[in-house]
C-alpha cells in the first residue's frame, strides 16, 4: 500500500503569527517535499500612502502587537530622516531606553510563555499540557516569579510611556516627555529587579534545561548560513543604532550603512507563501532554499546577532558571550541555539537599561527637536527582536508619504525557517511513521527563530 | 468544573493576545477558572487533528469564544464560522474585531492594488507572480466579525487595555453584562478644558503640547485640542486606560487618534470629528487628508476603494 499523503500542521502554534506547513509524504513513507506557507498580507506599504509622515509611527505599530516598539521607533527614524531634523541626545537615549526594556521584557515572554514547554514538559508530552499553563502547574513558585518579572518590565513601560503595546511616545525629533527624577529612581530599581532575574533565568538554564537536550540541539533543524544584525563602531552588538553587518557563512563579513540596504538585499516570491524571502543580493549567488547548497541564504534574530558581534557591550553578557564561544565557536549554527543566544541578549538588555538610567543626561529635559514637513527620504533602522528591522520611506512636500517599503525582522528568517523544517522532517519521519510528538519536534524548529 | 474557552487571531497583529498576558498575576487566576481548548498562541491544539491528517477546520466546544482581527481571507472566516458553531457565546477582542481596526485601511484599496505594490517594492525581485499554492484566498475586504457571524460582546481598544479584558472574562463568568465604559475618551480626560477661543485651524502633531514645566501632571495641562491640534477624544470611546482612567495617549501627552473606535457601535469617527470641528468654527479645509480619522474603523463599508 502506498503511504504517500500530505500531512498538515495547522496552525504552527506557540509562535507569534499566522504559518502552516505541509509535509509530502511519497510512497515508502518518506519526506519528498515540505512548505511552511505564511499566510498573512496586510497591505502596509499600499496603504500608508498619503498619509502624514509623522502619523505613520503610530499607524506601522499594528504589523506585530509583540513587537510594536521596534516598528514605532524604526519608523521614527525613518521619518526623523525624511525631514532632515535630528532629535536631541536625550530624545534618542529616552527611545533606546524603551526599546530595550521591550527587548527584555519580550525575551522572557518567548522562553517562559511560548518555548520552554518543550523543554521543561517535554516534547512528546500530551499538548493539553504541554504550554505554558502546564508549565505552570508543574512549577507554581517559579510560574510566579517569570509572571511577576515580565509584568514589572511591562508595566514600566507603561506607567512612563502611556501605552506599552503600540506604543506613541516616540515622536519624530525626539519623544513625547522627559524623564523625572522620580521616574529615574523607581525604574532603576524595577530594573536591577529584571537583572537579577535574567541572570537567574540563563543560569537556570544552562544548568537545568540546556544540559538534557544536547544532543537535540546539536540535529534538530540544524543548516548552514549567514547571518545579520546590527554592530556599532567597535564591533560590539547594538539594538538601537549602527551599521548592519552582513556575514556570509564561513564567517567573513561587508558592513554598511542602513541608508544603502537595496544594494545589499533582495527579497525572492515564491508561488507558495505570501510572506516573501529576504536574501543577500550581494552575494551575487541568487536565491535558493537547497539543504545542501543554499544561496543567499542568511539568519537574522538573537543568534544571528551574537554571531555578527565582535563582543557584547557590557561584562556580564559579555562574559556569557565567551562562555557561548567556548562551547560553539562563531559562527553558531545550530537552531535550538537561538533559545541560549535569546537568554544573554536578555541579560544585556537588561544592563544596558541600567546604563541609560544611571546616565544623568537621560532626565534633560530637551527632549524633542523643532519639525518641519518637507519633501525626503529617510529609511529608518533598529534591531527587533527578530531580526533587523527596515522603514524606507518618501515624503512629497507637504511631508505626506509617497512611498513606503519594509523589511520585517521575522522575515529574514522565512526561507531558514523552511530549510530548518525541511531538514527535521527529513530526519524525523520515516516509513510514514509521523506521531504528534514527531511532528511537535518539527515545529520545534520553527520556534526556535520566534517568528 | 472550569468553563471551556476556545481563541483565536484572525488578520491581526497579535497585540490582543499579548494584553491577555499582561494580565499579569490575575492570568493565574483566570487560569484557575477557564480551561482553554484552542488558543493557538500558547496550546498546540490544531485545526486538521494533532497527526494533521484532517480535511476541515475543526475547534473543540466551549462556552465562549475569544477572536481578535477582522476577517481577510477565506480561512479567517472559516475559523469564525466554526467558532461561531462550536462556542456558546462570541467576544469581539479588540477594535480589528469590532471595526476593522488598521489593517481595514486597506479598504480604500483594491486586492490587485495591495498586492501590485507589496510585490514591486524597490528590494523585490521583478515578478509577474500572485502566491497561490496552499494559501487561503484574500476575500474582497477586510470585514468586522460582525458583518460575518453574530458576535455577543464588543470589547474594543487596540489593544483593550488587561483590566478591560480582565472584566470582560470575569463578567461573563459570573454570568451578568461587563462594565465597561460607553463614555467618550474626553470625559475620561484629566486635561484643562477652558473653551477653544479663537482657534481656526488645526495644527500637525510637530511640535509637543505646551506644559509649564516639564514634571507637572497633566491635570495642570490645557487640552491638546484646544492648544490646536487634533485630538480624536471627542469621538472615540473611552476605557484605553483601564481601571487607571487617564487615557493612555494623553499620559503620554500625545494626542487621541480614535483606537477604541466610535462612541456608539455604530458611529463614524470621521464624520462626527468633522461635524464637531465645523460646527465650532475649525476650517476642515485645511487637514492635508481625513481618512486617516477612520484608520481604526474603516470596516462597516466605511472606507471603500476610490472610483475609477
Amino acid at each position: 500500500m502506498t503511504q504517500a499523503r500530505i500531512i498538515n500542521i495547522s496552525p504552527i502554534t506557540r509562535i507569534e503569527g499566522h504559518a502552516s506547513i505541509a509535509i509530502q509524504l511519497d510512497d515508502d513513507g518518506n519526506v519528498s517535499d515540505t512548505k511552511v506557507h505564511f499566510q498573512s498580507i496586510r497591505g502596509f506599504e499600499k496603504f500608508v500612502e498619503g498619509k502624514p509622515a509623522e502619523e505613520l509611527p503610530r499607524i506601522v505599530t499594528r504589523i506585530c502587537g509583540i513587537c510594536p516598539w521596534h516598528h514605532h521607533l524604526a519608523s521614527n527614524k525613518a521619518v526623523d530622516r525624511c525631514f532632515g531634523v535630528t532629535p536631541p541626545p536625550t530624545g534618542h537615549k529616552l527611545r533606546e531606553l524603551v526599546q530595550t526594556i521591550a527587548q527584555a521584557e519580550d525575551k522572557l515572554l518567548h522562553f517562559f510563555f511560548l518555548a520552554a514547554a518543550d523543554f521543561v514538559i517535554g516534547p512528546d508530552a500530551d499538548y493539553a499540557v504541554r504550554n505554558v499553563i502546564g508549565v505552570a502547574k508543574a512549577n507554581p513558585a517559579l510560574a510566579k516569579k517569570v509572571v511577576t518579572m515580565r509584568q514589572k518590565a511591562k508595566m514600566i513601560i507603561e506607567k512612563f510611556a502611556g501605552k506599552a503595546i503600540h506604543p506613541v511616545a516616540g515622536v519624530v525629533g525626539g519623544f513625547s516627555k522627559p524623564m523625572t527624577e522620580e521616574e529615574r529612581k523607581w525604574m532603576l530599581a524595577d530594573m536591577r529587579e529584571i537583572l537579577d532575574f535574567a541572570l537567574f533565568t540563563i543560569e537556570f538554564a544552562k544548568t537545568q534545561v540546556f544540559p538534557k537536550y544536547l544532543d537535540t540541539i546539536k540535529i534538530l533543524g540544524v543548516i548552514k548560513t549567514g547571518f545579520i544584525g546590527t554592530v556599532d563602531k567597535q564591533g560590539a552588538l547594538n539594538l538601537y543604532d549602527g551599521d548592519i553587518r552582513l556575514m556570509k557563512p564561513d564567517g567573513t563579513y561587508t558592513d554598511f550603512d542602513v541608508q544603502d540596504y537595496t544594494d545589499y538585499l533582495g527579497e525572492h516570491v515564491e508561488p507558495w507563501s505570501y510572506g516573501k524571502f529576504p536574501y543577500a543580493k550581494s552575494w551575487g549567488e541568487g536565491f535558493s532554499l537547497n539543504l545542501d547548497q543554499p544561496k543567499g541564504i542568511y539568519r537574522s534574530n538573537t543568534l544571528a546577532r551574537i554571531n555578527v558581534a565582535d563582543k557584547m557591550a557590557t561584562p556580564r553578557a559579555q562574559s556569557e558571550l565567551e562562555e557561548f564561544r567556548s562551547l560553539f565557536g562563531r559562527p553558531a549554527q545550530a537552531t535550538l541555539l537561538y533559545h541560549y543566544a535569546r537568554l544573554i541578549e536578555e541579560v544585556y538588555a537588561c544592563e544596558h537599561a541600567i546604563e541609560l538610567l544611571e546616565d544623568p543626561e537621560i532626565t534633560n529635559p530637551d527632549v524633542r527637536a523643532k519639525v518641519e514637513p518637507r519633501a525626503g527620504r529617510g529609511v529608518g533602522c533598529v534591531e527587533a527582536p527578530r531580526g533587523t528591522l527596515i522603514h524606507d520611506y518618501s515624503t512629497d512636500e507637504n511631508g505626506l508619504i509617497t512611498r513606503a517599503n519594509m523589511i520585517v525582522g521575522t522575515t529574514h528568517n522565512l526561507g531558514p525557517i523552511n530549510m530548518s523544517v525541511d531538514q527535521a522532517a527529513r530526519a524525523l519521519i520515516k516509513n510514514g511513521v509521523a506521531d504528534e510528538g514527531i511532528l511537535n519536534k518539527v515545529e520545534m524548529a520553527v520556534r526556535a527563530y520566534d517568528p | 468544573m472550569p468553563a471551556k474557552v476556545a481563541s483565536d487571531w484572525l488578520n491581526s497583529c497579535s497585540g490582543c493576545e499579548i494584553a491577555i498576558v499582561d494580565m499579569g498575576e490575575r492570568l493565574l487566576t483566570v487560569l484557575e477558572l477557564v480551561e482553554f481548548v484552542h488558543i493557538p498562541v500558547l496550546m498546540d491544539h490544531k485545526y486538521l487533528g494533532q497527526k494533521g491528517d484532517g480535511k476541515h477546520i475543526a475547534i473543540p466546544v466551549a462556552a465562549v469564544g475569544i477572536l481578535s482581527g477582522g476577517i481577510r481571507n477565506a480561512e479567517h472566516l472559516e475559523v469564525a464560522l466554526e467558532m461561531r458553531k462550536k462556542c456558546k457565546a462570541i467576544i469581539a477582542l479588540g477594535t480589528c474585531a469590532t471595526h476593522g481596526g488598521i489593517p481595514a485601511l486597506a479598504n480604500s484599496y483594491t486586492n490587485d492594488e495591495i498586492l501590485d505594490r507589496y510585490y514591486s517594492t524597490e528590494t523585490t525581485d521583478k515578478t509577474t507572480e500572485r502566491p497561490s499554492d496552499g494559501l487561503p484566498a484574500l476575500l474582497d475586504r477586510c470585514y468586522a466579525l460582525d458583518e460575518k457571524i453574530k458576535v455577543d460582546i464588543h470589547l474594543p481598544g487596540c489593544p483593550p487595555h488587561p483590566d478591560q479584558v480582565f472584566e470582560a472574562l470575569v463578567a461573563f463568568l459570573e454570568g451578568r453584562a461587563p462594565n465597561l465604559r460607553d463614555k467618550s475618551v474626553c470625559d475620561t480626560c484629566p486635561t484643562i478644558r477652558e473653551g477653544k477661543g479663537d482657534l481656526k485651524q488645526l495644527r500637525r502633531f510637530l511640535q509637543a503640547p505646551h506644559i509649564n514645566s516639564p514634571g507637572d501632571p497633566l491635570d495642570k495641562m490645557r487640552c491638546i485640542l484646544e492648544q490646536g491640534m487634533l485630538c480624536m477624544g471627542p469621538v472615540t470611546r473611552a476605557g484605553c486606560g483601564g481601571d487607571g482612567v487617564t487615557p493612555r495617549c494623553i499620559s503620554a501627552r500625545v494626542p487621541c487618534r480614535g483606537c477604541s473606535g466610535p462612541v456608539l457601535p455604530d458611529g463614524n469617527q470621521r464624520l462626527d470629528m468633522l461635524n464637531a470641528l465645523a460646527s465650532n468654527g475649525i476650517d476642515i479645509g485645511s487637514f492635508p487628508e481625513t481618512k486617516s480619522m477612520l484608520r481604526f474603523s474603516g470596516a462597516h463599508h466605511l472606507l471603500r476603494p476610490a472610483r475609477k
